[in-house]
């Protein structure tokens, strides 16, 4: 033993401890607090209960199917084949992700709501009295989902796509194999890990989905939105049964997908140039083609013009009109002059700052000891990094706000519910899988003799660290960082469950506004936390 | 001659059954010193410990008398060339070379340029300086990792198979080049490999080394016609090896081993006697395959029309090795 590696062994115990305070502790305290009689007779008495428990399965099952059907055949036709206008769209087509949860809720409200343009023009049209419909329950829900998911299996799908080795096609083509028998017995099985990440992905998010039952549900309740309305009743022991069944589903659910994700080694294995798009030669399909992408990028691009458009519309001057009769800055102005509007702004962008920069910090610290140093607690921490992935949003809110509701410095349960500190943390919490992933990929792919050739060449650890190592993470790092940024930034799971008044996100405020139908606020600072999220994301895709 | 590197009973273990050394080896000043091994025989793990990567579980090195063993590799001051060459691929090749002008904060600014200038120059890549180094062909990236490492002006250059990234055609001038340079700047050097012509080509002297020991060190000429053992001199040239009864139809007297090289057999009138089983031809001459009356297989190295598959011949050996 050196002494070198004793100091990183010690490093890794603090660090191993320091997570395990942060997402295993909280919900240990849940789980066993929730291991409480008569609550648990609530739960499995109310049929309330369990058609939450079957709606939130069944929501998140449909939504991978559906953004499976969208996404897909979308990444085979981009990857594939050729026609006008294929790069833009193809970078267009990804656009739903700058859109946060309850940004997008809000414009497809906008949108497609029962007061919405479209509900609107077809009133007129057809001359009726109410509107022809109204955006409710399941089906909005998995509108909204399938609309903002199908990106996943996208974006899986043509990545898996790209990696492909055009000379594996070539050999089953060479085999004898015709063009169905590729795709099943060639393309499909290579493919089968990025489906099933996309998959496992997709249900997470569905599971976890809040803003969507929030905003569309009714009386349509799963279990995200069934635990916050426990929890604002007061009845706080049924919160936490609640809270570990969602959680005992969350990893059911991954256990299983998981089995069927299968070898990676197929895809490593793989290692020639993939296959150039063909360019599809009828003419007329061709144009038929570019005309659907076109209509398609239209129809994603729809409810960010809708938002963009609301957010122009001052309050009140929008009433039975198909189109609104005026626009103006109005509600940006009110938004940036007035300080009690202002604040939900600069609390989400120092709260979402100061969380994605901690997050940062633990992901280098446990990148170095799990990679380099390859301490022996190195699986635990990796671990570790990654748990909170694996379960929703809501569950980590409801183990955060009871375990740091206490005063107890011996159980390491500090007050924090109610301070400045909460939020951020929880925010923490949810950024570590993405600033984890992204540094550790990039660790690995660091190749340690550059740093050893910084070192041989005079350097010494924090120059190195600057010059070589920090330059050389970059891409993973940012990456990572700014899908931390941009989720803590419209994060509402969290926020609905730990905020105060002081430190209210914008999220908060945007469900406000719209609770005094002061529709133009809400629009606009949607506009604003989707500029946001687009320059940071767009900052952090850049090589 | 004296040591400027001296490695005294240097010792690393990976695992209790996994041990490298004690080994020790003095190099002169000016020196190219390679250490020849197969792969797993501990000679990358040596050229760590020079370079201060891993450290030494037992033994000392030392650089013109002063003691290095625990120095860190940022203030050993030996350079290092890495088997990939490990550019820094954010950095172009000026400030590649120059990495390791500005951490030692002496000189301004116009000083580390010349330096930079003159590094490259050396490594005949002059007016490099602006390009990125994924630009670069293999050999020049090689010629890089040179430069960068030489420009500090370090007292010891190590390598790592600082050719096995080339292909062969660009290897064999490649390694003359190297030479050229290395002697030019008359730095004591020590690299890997475990290609022996690139050993015998490249070193002054060669250090085998073979499970974690040293077998033997010497110039290439002795350690060809002088093996001190069955390893060395198998692993050191093609070799031929025989015992008993063949031994003894070669020449050898008492129950030894014999070792023959190829080009140091021929077919006679007698000897040892046996069948031609194939013949490989590489131009200048040709390898015939004789399987001997006790089912053993030799090589020998002829004129290419000295015998024919499937001919009955006899060989004699012209210069034994006996072991």
């Amino acid at each position: 033993m050196t002494v070198r590696s004793k100091r990183s062994d010690l490093a890794a115990a603090a660090l191993t401890l320091l997570l395990a305070w942060l997402v295993i502790y909280p919900i240990v305290i849940v789980a066993a607090d929730a291991a409480h009689p008569s609550a648990l007779r609530d739960f499995f008495t109310r049929p309330g209960e369990w058609a939450a428990l079957w709606a939130s399965i069944w929501i998140s099952l449909v939504s991978v199917i559906l953004a499976a059907a969208i996404g897909i055949p979308l990444a085979f036709l981009f990857e594939w084949f050729d026609f006008p206008g294929r790069k833009t769209l193809g970078a267009l087509i990804a656009l739903p992700v700058v859109l946060p949860p309850l940004v997008g809720v809000i414009a497809f409200l906008f949108l497609y709501g029962e007061s919405g343009f479209i509900a609107r023009a077809v009133q007129s049209l057809l001359h009726l009295q109410n509107a022809p419909w109204r955006l409710q329950g399941a089906v909005a829900i998995l509108l909204v989902h399938a609309y903002s998911m199908y990106v996943y299996f996208y974006l899986f799908t043509r990545a898996g796509l790209a990696k492909l080795d055009v000379s594996m096609l070539e050999a089953a083509q060479a085999l004898g194999a015709d063009r169905r028998a590729t795709l099943w017995r060639v393309i499909v099985p290579l493919l089968r890990p990025s489906l099933v990440g996309a998959a496992i992905l997709t249900f997470m998010t569905a599971l976890g989905s809040f803003s969507a039952p929030y905003i569309f549900g009714g009386g349509f309740r799963v279990m995200t939105t069934q635990i916050v309305a426990t929890k604002l009743n007061g009845d706080l022991p049924l919160a936490m049964v609640e809270t570990v069944a969602l959680a005992l589903v969350a990893v059911a659910g991954l256990a299983i997908l998981r089995r069927t994700e299968g070898d990676d080694i197929l895809v490593a294995l793989g290692k020639g140039i993939a296959p150039r798009p063909r360019p599809i030669r009828r003419a007329s399909v061709r144009w038929l083609a570019a005309g659907a992408g076109w209509g398609l990028a239209v129809l994603l691009l729809l409810p960010h013009l809708t938002l963009a458009l609301v957010s122009l519309v001052p309050y009140g001057a929008w009433t039975t009109e198909v189109l609104p009769p005026v626009i103006n800055f109005d509600n940006y102005r009110r938004l940036f002059s007035e300080t009690e509007r202002l604040r939900p702004l600069w609390n989400s962008l120092w709260m979402a700052s100061a969380s994605t920069a901690v997050a940062v910090v633990i992901a280098l610290v446990g990148g170095w000891l799990v990679v380099r140093r390859r301490v022996a607690l190195r699986r635990a921490i990796e671990a570790l990094l990654a748990l909170p992935w694996a379960l929703p949003g809501t569950v980590f809110a409801i183990a955060l706000a009871i375990t740091f509701s206490v005063h107890a410095p011996l159980q390491l349960r500090f007050v924090l519910v109610g301070t400045a500190v909460i939020l951020p943390l929880a925010y923490l919490v949810r950024a570590l899988p993405l600033t984890g992933r992204g540094v550790l990929a990039a660790y690995r792919q660091l190749d340690p003799s550059l740093e050893e050739a910084a070192a041989s060449l005079g350097a010494g650890r924090w120059r190195t660290l600057a010059r070589v190592t920090l330059p050389q993470l970059r891409p993973g790092l940012a990456a990572g960082a700014s899908l931390a940024f941009v989720a803590a930034l419209g994060d509402i799971v969290a926020s609905i469950v730990l905020y105060t008044y002081e430190t209210r996100p914008v999220s908060i405020e945007i469900l406000s506004s719209l609770r005094l139908a002061e529709t133009g606020v809400a629009a606009a600072f949607g506009v604003v936390l989707m500029l946001v999220s687009a320059v940071v994301l767009g900052v952090g895709a850049r090589r | 001659m004296s040591a400027f590197l001296q490695i005294q009973a240097i010792e690393k273990r990976w695992a209790h059954d996994v041990t490298i050394g004690p080994i020790s080896l003095d190099i002169a000043r000016g020196e190219i010193l390679a250490l020849l091994g197969p792969s797993g025989s501990g000679k990358t793990t040596m050229l760590r410990l020079l370079a201060g990567f891993e450290t030494a579980d037992g033994g000392r090195i030392a650089v013109a008398s002063e003691d290095v063993t625990t120095v860190p590799p940022a203030q050993r001051r030996f350079g290092m060339v890495f088997q990939h060459y490990a550019l820094f691929p954010h950095l172009d090749v000026g400030e590649n070379v120059g990495f390791g002008l500005q951490g030692r904060g002496k000189g301004d600014e116009g000083r580390v340029e010349q330096k930079i200038s003159e590094a490259l120059a050396l490594v005949d890549l002059a007016g490099y300086e602006r390009r990125k180094v994924q630009e670069l062909s293999g050999g020049q990236q090689q010629r890089v990792a040179l430069a960068r490492a030489l420009a500090p002006e370090p007292r010891i250059l190590l390598l790592d198979e600082p050719l096995s990234n080339l292909d062969p055609a660009l290897r064999e001038r490649t390694r003359h080049e190297l030479r050229e340079v290395i002697k030019r700047v008359g730095i004591t050097t020590v690299f890997v490999t475990h290609e022996q012509e690139e050993a015998f080509d490249l070193g002054d002297r060669i250090a085998v080394l073979n499970q974690g020991r040293l077998e033997q060190s010497g110039a290439p000429d002795d350690l060809y016609e002088h093996p001190v053992n069955l390893f060395v001199a198998t692993f050191v040239g093609r070799a031929n090896v025989f015992r008993g009864k063949a031994a003894r139809a070669l020449g050898a007297n008492g129950k030894g081993v014999l070792v023959v090289r190829p080009e140091r057999l021929r077919f006679g009138a007698a000897g040892l006697p046996g069948v031609v089983r194939e013949r490989r031809y590489i131009g200048a001459a040709a390898f015939f395959v004789v399987e001997s009356d006790d089912q053993e297989r030799f090589e020998v190295m002829a004129e290419p029309d000295a015998a024919k598959v499937g001919e009955r011949v006899y060989v004699e050996a012209t210069r034994v090795i006996a072991l």
